[in-house]
């Protein structure tokens, strides 16, 4: 028998009992549909942290002192309170390592902003001009300051929107207005573009930029930075980068081979791997809940196959007798599972990625339908059909043509 | 004299049921020549269903050999078997068994779905034409439960003689018709026997019946106890004009 006849007497078998064969579907493009939905669900959430976090600059690199250093008595102190990093590490990791496209101190001060009547609390970050490009971030209107500015300690800002929105009246255009952190007068300069909030909720755009050294010495007057910030060449070498800069910082702090780091180096891409592990923990999760539920499909297939196996007896013993074979029939069978999974898995397709349009388009869910869920799921419901379909069509092509014959 | 299509030497069945051993069949010998319409008679336990079983190749003999058209079918695997099935013989049964919520021109072409040589536009032209032979061809469409007790076996019959089989094989095939539709079925075998030289094997337990064939074998009890020629066949379509015209309704 050739495979267009088996399909063609699967196919009108199947089509003589619609409601049965639709039913049975049923379990398996529920299956298939929630496979796809619930893994574009788990798989748009990862990446709309993985886009967020990447928003920070994913090749950013973080310096800290290191609160494992202890100084005298034992006593750990708080990493803010370290006084370790200076301008001249700085200066060394941007003239030593190879790995850094750029690096930038900081420093930072919490303190009220104030524009004639109005004021606002928020922070100013010291800051060279590179720091923009290591945190990916680009200006609205205005201009950077420069190195020329550091030099010089220069009374200017760039402002965050949330410090334009809350000292600024309406239409007013910041630029060149003179503003007051404190009871230090900056000149804005520069207005930072939108970055909304960060993975953790923290307004990213409520903050004033301005040169480190105007930071260091008019503000907090103190000589030495809290954090170095350093772009990678690409996320892929920030491990590399990584370890130059401990090379190049131990060298600096004079450390012996024997001692600790005492700073603390973080990048970004590790906490983009430990955020996103835990996202593909709920991927993992969703889609093991939606394959139980396709693995029940399946066992539907079986069941019905079964029940069918039973009722069609006679068929079986007709076809038998008019000269098929015992394997005509198992095929047939097979096929006829088979074409049940298949067609139910493609309406699950189709029904799964409608569903997760829907998530997005009425819940603003971010939801990510990737090609290999539905090849997968896909793949799945054909096996499902396979393995469940077997056995009952295994048994029809057992049976003895007389006794099928003579069943009622 | 042409070879005999059905041959059968010291054919025995014997069945294990538990510890005994019942035995069918004990010792059929006798042959059909093409063109003979023959109709083999038994009471229920004759062995009557046994032998057709084995002529049907749906068995195999546990003794002695039973050739179809020239082959053993004692040695023959159940593929083999299948394969001589759908090539050499055309079942007609008692109950028709049709498909249900099928067409007449699917169930008849139901047979040649098993044989891979026949190319879908071949399969309906001859599906077409076993019917018209059957005189259905204006119920191509008609699915069973659209046709009377008479109509499905005819389509039953067109099945059968769909793959231009060397033999048909018909199982009391007018056990579930009234009269007139049983003589109506016995003509149109009479027509197919006579017109187009196809051997027929009838079986059946009616004498009524079997006096329309050319010859009658007689079981009993796993033997054939006689074998006669029929000197006057009776013509179906005679007796069919004989019925009073108004059954008493």
């Amino acid at each position: 028998m050739n495979i267009i006849n088996l399909f063609r007497i699967a196919w009108k078998a199947l089509l003589r009992n619609k409601l049965r064969a639709f039913l049975t579907m049923l379990g398996i493009i529920i299956g298939v549909a929630s496979v796809i939905t619930m893994v574009a669900i788990g798989e748009g959430s990862k990446q709309s942290i993985r886009n967020q976090l990447s928003g920070m600059g994913s090749n950013m690199i973080n310096i800290r002192p290191s609160s494992n250093f202890t100084v005298g008595g034992g006593a750990r102190l708080g990493a803010s309170s370290l006084q370790t990093l200076k301008v001249d590490d700085v200066n060394a990791i941007k003239n030593d390592a190879h790995f850094i496209t750029a690096v930038s101190p900081g420093v930072t001060s919490n303190g009220q902003v104030i524009n004639g009547a109005l004021n606002w609390p928020t922070s100013i970050q010291g800051v060279s001009p590179d720091y923009l490009s290591i945190r990916e971030w680009g200006l609205k209107d205005g201009i950077n300051f420069t190195d020329e500015d550091v030099k010089t300690a220069a009374k200017v800002c760039l402002i965050g929107q949330t410090i334009v929105e809350n000292v600024f009246v309406n239409g007013e255009n910041p630029i060149g207005k003179v503003i007051r952190f404190g009871k230090i007068p900056l000149k804005v300069i520069g207005i930072l573009t939108e970055k909304g909030e960060n993975t953790f909720g923290q307004d990213q755009d409520d903050v004033i930029l301005a040169p480190y050294t105007t930071v260091q010495k008019r503000i907090l007057a103190v000589p030495y930075v809290q954090t170095i910030y350093a772009s990678a060449v690409n996320e892929q070498s920030s491990d590399t980068a990584t370890k130059e800069i401990t090379a190049i910082l131990r060298k600096q702090h004079k450390l012996k081979a024997t001692d600790e780091d005492d700073f603390n180096i973080r990048t970004q891409a590790e906490l983009i791997s430990t955020i996103s592990s835990t996202s593909e923990l709920l991927t993992v999760l969703l889609a093991a809940i939606a394959g139980i539920s396709l693995v029940v499909g399946g066992i539907g297939i079986m069941n019905i196959m079964y029940v069918s196996v039973t009722e069609r007896t006679k068929e079986i013993g007709l076809r038998m007798s008019i000269g098929a074979r015992g394997i005509d029939i198992l095929l047939q069978f097979l096929v006829e599972a088979i074409l049940i999974s298949v067609t139910g898995g493609i309406i699950g397709v189709i029904l799964g990625i409608s569903a997760s349009q829907l998530v997005n388009m009425i819940l603003q869910w971010p939801i990510l339908i990737s090609d290999s869920s539905i090849l997968l799921s896909f793949l799945v419901c054909a096996v499902t059909g396979v393995f469940f379909g077997y056995y009952p069509a295994q048994k029809a092509s057992k049976l003895d043509p007389i006794e099928a014959l003579r069943y009622e | 004299m042409a070879n005999p299509i059905l041959d059968m030497q010291h054919l025995k069945r014997e069945f294990k049921m538990g510890s005994e051993t019942v035995r069918a069949l004990k010792g059929i010998s006798f042959s059909v020549n093409p063109g003979e319409f023959v109709t083999i008679m038994g009471s229920s336990g004759s062995g009557k269903t046994t032998l057709l079983n084995i002529v049907g190749c749906l068995d195999q003999p546990t003794e002695g050999d039973y050739l179809l058209d020239g082959v053993n079918v004692r040695y023959l695997s159940r593929n083999q078997l299948a394969r001589l099935r759908n090539r050499k013989i055309g079942f007609v049964f008692q109950s028709y068994n049709l498909l249900a919520r099928t067409s007449a021109l699917e169930n008849v072409e139901l047979p040649l779905l098993y044989n891979s040589g026949i190319s879908a536009d071949v399969r309906k032209v001859k599906a077409v034409k076993a019917l018209e032979a059957v005189k259905l061809s204006d119920r191509l469409d008609h699915l069973p439960n659209q046709l009377s007790g008479g109509q499905q076996q005819r389509v039953a019959i067109a099945r059968a003689l769909v793959n231009e089989p060397v033999m048909i094989l018909a199982d009391e095939a007018t056990g579930n018709l009234d009269t007139r539709t049983s003589y109506e079925i016995m003509s149109l075998l009479q027509e197919l026997n006579t017109q187009q030289g196809k051997t027929i094997v009838f079986v059946t337990h009616e004498p009524d019946i079997a006096a329309f064939s050319q010859r009658t074998v007689t079981l009993k009890d796993g033997r054939v106890i006689k074998d006669a020629k029929n000197e006057n066949v009776r013509s179906a379509r005679e007796a069919l004009e004989n019925l009073p015209v108004n059954d008493d309704y």
